[in-house]
């Protein structure tokens, strides 16, 4: 079984007649990073909530189908099963972070798993480390800067060592450096600890080239699924208008006149490989 | 239209969040402040309405004294739209909203009508105009703040972080406004760290970091300077780092757009 199953699910919020999300088949493997993107209010953060059980034991409405995490149907398990399985960060770090110092925000999730103290201690350890945020365990939580912020949101996530991470546009408020900071944070658990990640995220010239795998949404359905470089240059993304990097359209464009790789290239570096076997061609 | 001569600006009497800014923006410029998180741009931009006045120096608009004016006074000069719509939207109802400042500023009621409802269609929100802003969505919401603050027509717009939370669509949406307002020759200050966006929509561009102006100049000069961007913890446009990729095999650097990179490649290979 995947660690993620997503069985024909719908949901729809209480008070609203269209569901957010409708018929969902979806199965994410171990280990996997995948993007989910698509337009404002096409179900994307509603399907992460399914996947640590907020849906349906928090949000009210009426839920449809099955979802399976690390084996456990959401329906038959509590929030607090789940989120030692899945950890969601939030959109909004305030929104999660309510300890006075770091330290204690990291020891909050294990404190409440009733874990040994000298283990509490390696896992805030363990997760500051991974997070650059080390350094700044006994700031204040409400002094410290967004990036800072966020960086100490996803570590307390990981103090409860998830083996998915999900995270819901973790970069919204961040400036572009402090953004690779904590796409590179989130790459590097994927690669060297295995974490299967899935991520909401509006900045695909950024994300692109660390998914394995960008799952498209529209109006509550998927509408592609595969490799970043496939969906990026369907019919379906290019119809839609989503924030397709300047790259690929550049790729796109240049396609249309004259015999190019096939494969599609994600950063300036793959791209310049295209642009050079151009030279000397002459060609119309 | 708006000069900081000199500003010094500190919250708490300590430490200083603007240093010795001084800046000339003119009648009709679009013009983007960019920085890192914490360089104090939105400080900058709370000087623009009065909302905060400088601790030393002096901010002019329309050559006044921003320390001799009220804020109401500014603000019918200066339209200022924050970041979260939330922050801002307050009336029972979306034509209430937008009518509000106008009545304010005690316009004669059929003019209030003719121009909340230009606004409204403007935006496509007539169909709202009577419910309550907190039944829209996040792009809705943000439509009405703008639209509200369109409404009473300033002659300069003040823009902080516009596209963040939005998506794709959202933005050209809203770039397309930009356009609108730089036809009508009005003034436009926007903060932002979306450097794609700039590229698409800004001609000039005040780079600012830790309260200090490091750079003013064209788009083209600032966003395509990368040693300069990265060193203030922001990155060129993709472009940009395509044509720096390229500049050992004959190509320029200074690339924003799609069309010039185009136009580039077509020239240099000869293709």
């Amino acid at each position: 079984m995947a660690i993620i199953e997503f069985e024909r699910v719908s949901f729809t919020y209480r008070g609203l007649k269209r569901p957010a999300i409708k018929d969902v088949d979806l199965r994410i493997e171990k280990g996997e990073y995948v993007v989910i993107t698509g337009p404002t209010g096409c179900g994307k953060s509603t399907l992460l909530r399914c996947i640590n059980g907020l849906i349906p034991h928090f949000y009210e409405g009426d839920f449809k189908g099955n979802v399976y995490v690390d084996g456990l149907n959401t329906r038959e398990h509590q929030v607090f099963e789940l989120a030692t399985r899945a950890g969601l960060v939030f959109q909004d770090p305030e929104s999660q972070i309510f300890c006075l110092t770091v330290e204690s925000e990291l020891a909050f999730g294990p404190e409440n798993l009733g874990l040994p103290p000298d283990e509490i201690g390696r896992r805030i350890a363990e997760s500051a480390e991974l997070t650059e945020v080390s350094g700044i365990l006994d700031r204040l939580t409400y002094e410290l800067s967004g990036g800072e912020k966020q960086r100490v949101a996803i570590a307390a996530v990981l103090a409860l060592k998830p083996s998915i991470l999900v995270l819901d546009e973790p970069t919204s408020n961040i400036d572009p450096k402090g953004t690779l900071r904590i796409l590179e944070v989130v790459r590097r658990l994927n690669q060297v600890y295995g974490t299967t990640v899935v991520i909401v995220e509006h900045k695909l010239e950024l994300v692109s080239l660390h998914a394995d795998r960008m799952v498209l949404m529209k109006e509550g359905e998927i509408v592609e699924d595969g490799s970043p470089r496939k969906v990026l240059t369907s019919e379906t993304a290019l119809n839609m208008g989503i924030g397709i990097p300047k790259v690929v359209q550049l790729y796109l464009r240049l396609k249309k006149e004259h015999r190019l790789s096939d494969k599609v290239p994600l950063s300036p570096r793959e791209m310049k490989e295209v642009v050079l076997s151009l030279r000397g061609r002459g060609e119309k | 239209m708006i000069e900081f001569r000199n500003v010094y600006f500190s919250y708490n009497g300590k430490r200083y969040v603007l240093k010795n800014v001084s800046l000339e923006i003119k009648r009709g410029e679009a013009v983007a402040v960019i920085g890192e998180n914490g360089a104090g741009k939105t400080t900058l931009l709370k000087h623009l309405n009065g909302l905060l006045k400088p601790t030393k120096g002096a901010v002019l608009v329309g050559g006044k004294d921003t320390r001799k004016c009220s804020v109401a006074e500014l603000s019918r000069t200066v339209g200022l739209i924050f970041q979260n719509p939330n922050h801002q939207l307050f009336a029972e109802t979306v034509w209430d909203e937008v009518a509000f400042a106008l009545r304010n500023f005690n316009y004669p009621s059929d003019v209030i009508r003719k121009r909340v409802e230009y606004v409204l269609r403007l935006f496509d929100l007539y169909e709202y105009k009577d419910r309550s802003p907190y039944e829209l969505s996040g792009g809705e919401r943000k439509r009405l703040a703008i639209a509200s603050v369109l409404a009473y027509d300033p002659e300069v717009i003040a823009f902080d972080e516009p596209t963040i939370g939005q998506d794709y669509y959202q933005k050209q949406t809203l770039g397309q406004y930009i356009k609108l307002l730089k036809t009508q020759g009005k003034t436009i200050v926007t903060v932002t760290h979306d450097m794609e966006f700039v590229a698409e929509n800004f001609e000039k561009v005040v780079l600012l970091s830790r309260g200090e102006v490091v750079a003013c100049g064209s788009a083209r000069e600032v966003l395509t300077n990368k040693s300069l961007l990265e060193k203030h913890g922001l990155l060129a446009p993709q472009l940009t780092e395509l044509a720096y990729e390229l500049s050992d095999y004959g190509f320029p650097r200074d690339i924003l757009t799609l069309e010039e990179a185009y136009r580039a490649i077509k020239r240099v290979l000869e293709v």
